[in-house]
């Protein structure tokens, strides 16, 4: 089956890097092609160490309502977000990194998870994958 | 003809439907893949993956809550 997902990872909280990743790996199962375009808050989570960092979009509670999520999730049987992004590089799937971002938050390569990165890259390189994609969704 | 078995059982979406997908990129054209696990949509979803990428469904089987589907690359 022909088809392509792209998203853009703007935001860098657990539960919507978790929408992301679930989103992105359906698409790679189902035989499409994905890219994960990682920009902004997004980005962060794509440094060495920060993946699962990120707070609860709301009722974090300082992390006391983040806490219980992930203890109810590790009871449903959910994947880590480690494991989602590890099964997304292997079965194909491309990330990419905005050059702005890293510029403005003053990250460097070396601080990101390089190993996994296709490309650094703007958003030229957004456009020239979403326009041949039928889904492609801001999260 | 190798056959390939994934065990999903106790995991939630979309893992099913990842692990399946692993195994038939791994697998070798004519090679049988069957999965067996526990959660409810995946059993709907991976049949749907099955026609998506054009490979042959050649069972599905349901017993007291687990399901059992083999597939034909």
């Amino acid at each position: 089956m022909a088809g392509k997902t792209t998203i853009i990872v703007h935001s860098g909280e657990m539960d919507k890097v978790y929408s992301a990743l679930i989103v992105a790996n359906g698409a790679l199962a189902m035989g499409m092609e994905a890219s994960l375009f990682f920009t902004f808050w997004g980005l962060q989570r794509l440094k060495k160490g920060a993946l699962e960092k990120g707070p609860l979009s709301k009722m974090n509670m300082l992390g006391l309502g983040k806490w219980m999520v992930k203890r109810r999730m590790k009871k449903a049987g959910a994947a880590s977000l480690e494991r989602l992004l590890q099964d997304f590089h292997e079965l194909g799937g491309k990330i990419l990194a905005c050059d702005m971002t890293m510029q403005i938050m003053g990250i460097k390569k070396e601080d990101l998870r390089d190993d996994l990165i296709s490309d650094y890259c703007a958003v030229g390189t957004y456009i020239d994958e979403a326009k041949e994609s039928t889904i492609t969704l801001f999260i | 003809m190798a056959e390939i078995k994934v065990d999903c059982t106790g995991e939630t979406c979309p893992i099913p439907l990842v692990e399946t997908r692993k195994a038939l990129r791994k697998a070798k054209e004519g090679d049988v893949v069957e999965v067996i696990g526990t959660h409810p949509a995946s059993k709907k979803e991976i049949p749907m993956a099955v026609k998506s990428l054009g490979l042959e469904l050649i069972d599905l089987q349901e017993e007291g809550g687990v399901w059992k589907i083999r597939i034909r690359k």
